[in-house]
């Protein structure tokens, strides 16, 4: 009954040996991303900080490969570039404690939560959950490679590049989240398990770049990989037939 | 014809309605107790609406922060939540609401993006039936609703059976209500959505591939009360199915 995906997933050369295509990304997981909205925090229609971690699913339509073309539409012809690392499942995770959770990783991967720009600059909202804007296709780009979770010895601390057209846009870490790694882990698996080659990714910093169609972005989380893809516009819609009746 | 898909003697078969249960492809004719039911087909993206009928809406006027909507409120759940006719969902112990949602469910039989509504339903394979629980207790207003309320582990049900789209003349004249413990709580009629299955498929596939097996929650009625430890959920739509779940609570899970 399936088609063929769109594009192949990465296949890692550790165990799972295979992404299951389940995606799940944390979002607002950087203080500075909370802090920059000020006592609209406590206005409606939030009218609270979040309390549980907040999450979004990245779909199996947004799943691409390195080096992927990914359509962008001509308005706002921009993307934010949610440059993130990417937490690959490697035993059923279930209620993980904090001193188990690390166990439970197969490795670690780059990737991009990718959210079409807010058509007004500093406008975007975060009540609902904006598949318009963040579940188009591509719009999740997974690095080729998953570092074995051995290799990384505090996955908490990495450096994370963003680069444009070969300029750099944005330097920052992995560092200083609202819960890193494991402590995301905890409090995602207390209500929802993660099998594993799921990925979680764990959220990128506060004032991710925007990037605009003919772009080539490449990201690169230091000791893990680099992602490169470009944005590219999508074709524009063929012209509407009046429907009858 | 109407499927299954359940799990039996160690195996996964695919199955079909007899009188006195169901019958395996193999020939092998069980009672409806005898089989581990599991979603009736394989799952891909799984999409639903919230808010999508005036009812509902106006039922859950009182706590909306914002009532404006310029377009479907949409989220989507992974594989964990799912689970078979006849499963077990948790209740979370010491949380005050948390109430079933009778859903008709549409599931995509074709590729479609850039879908027109006057060509969508050549893109629907069938139908089944969804109870897709909420704990509100874990609300929150960020990207609401919250994956915590929304996807938690077994929280929707799914089947007992697809129904293949020829045998569903009209999905927009659908019967649907919710029994608890035999009680009717909840009914409403599939006429009534805010966004027909015509518009949902366009209005998705103007900006996502939906691929054959994703399937479409398309929001409930009115009439979402409460349920509790023990209760007997059954959530069921004219011509669909009839779909049971059990309310169970922490101590199966050793919480």
């Amino acid at each position: 009954m399936l088609d063929m995906p769109l594009s192949p997933l990465p296949s890692p050369a550790c165990a799972p040996c295979r992404l299951s295509g389940v995606v799940y990304a944390a979002l607002l997981n950087h203080p500075a991303e909370i802090s920059a909205l000020g006592e609209a925090v406590h206005q409606a229609p939030y009218k609270a900080p979040p309390r549980a971690p907040v999450l979004g699913v990245k779909p199996r339509n947004t799943l691409v490969g390195v080096g992927a073309r990914i359509a962008v539409p001509a308005a706002p012809g921009q993307v934010q570039i949610g440059a993130t690392l990417g937490i690959v499942i490697g035993r059923t995770a279930c209620r993980l404690s904090l001193t188990d959770a690390l166990q439970h990783v197969a490795g670690w991967l780059v990737a991009a939560d990718l959210s079409l720009a807010p058509a007004t600059p500093g406008r975007q909202t975060h009540y609902r959950p904006a598949v318009r804007a963040r579940a188009r296709d591509g719009f999740c780009p997974l690095g080729q490679h998953v570092r074995p979770a051995a290799a990384i010895t505090n996955p908490d601390d990495l450096v994370v590049q963003v680069w444009a057209d070969g300029a750099l846009q944005h330097q920052g870490s992995t560092a200083g989240r609202v819960r890193g790694v494991a402590q995301l882990l905890v409090d995602v698996t207390e209500f929802m398990t993660l099998s594993p080659g799921d990925v979680l990714l764990l959220g990128g910093e506060h004032g991710m770049p925007v990037a605009s169609i003919g772009q080539t972005v490449q990201i690169d989380i230091a000791g893990v990989d680099r992602l490169v893809f470009t944005l590219v516009a999508e074709p524009a819609e063929p012209a509407v037939k009046p429907e009858t009746a | 014809m109407k499927s299954a898909r359940v799990a039996y003697a160690g195996a996964i078969h695919g199955a079909t309605p007899h009188p006195t249960g169901l019958r395996l492809a193999d020939g092998r004719v069980l009672g409806d107790d005898a089989v581990v039911w599991l979603p009736p087909f394989e799952v891909g993206t799984v999409i639903a609406l919230g808010l999508n009928y005036a009812d509902h809406v106006k039922e859950l006027s009182k706590e909306l922060t914002v009532t404006a909507q310029d377009e479907p409120l949409v989220f989507f759940k992974g594989p964990g939540a799912l689970v078979g006719h006849r499963g077990h969902t948790r209740r979370p112990a010491g949380v005050a609401v948390m109430h079933y949602e009778c859903e008709l469910a549409v599931v995509i039989g074709r590729t479609a993006k850039g879908v027109r509504r006057a060509n969508a339903m050549a893109h629907v394979a069938g139908y089944t039936v969804c109870n897709d629980y909420a704990v509100r207790d874990y609300l929150e207003n960020w990207y609401r609703p919250n994956l915590r309320v929304k996807n938690r582990d077994g929280g929707t049900a799914l089947g007992p059976w697809f129904v293949p789209a020829e045998d569903v003349p009209d999905p927009h004249a659908l019967a649907l209500r919710t029994l608890v413990n035999g009680r009717i709580t909840q009914q409403g009629n599939t006429a009534n959505m805010v966004n027909d299955i015509p518009a949902l498929i366009e209005y998705l596939s103007s900006f996502m591939t939906l691929q054959a097996g994703d399937v479409i929650l398309t929001g409930t009625p009115d009439g979402v009360v409460n349920v509790n430890e023990g209760d007997v959920v059954v959530t069921e739509i004219d011509g669909i199915g009839s779909l049971l779940n059990h309310i169970v609570g922490d101590a199966a899970f050793g919480r």
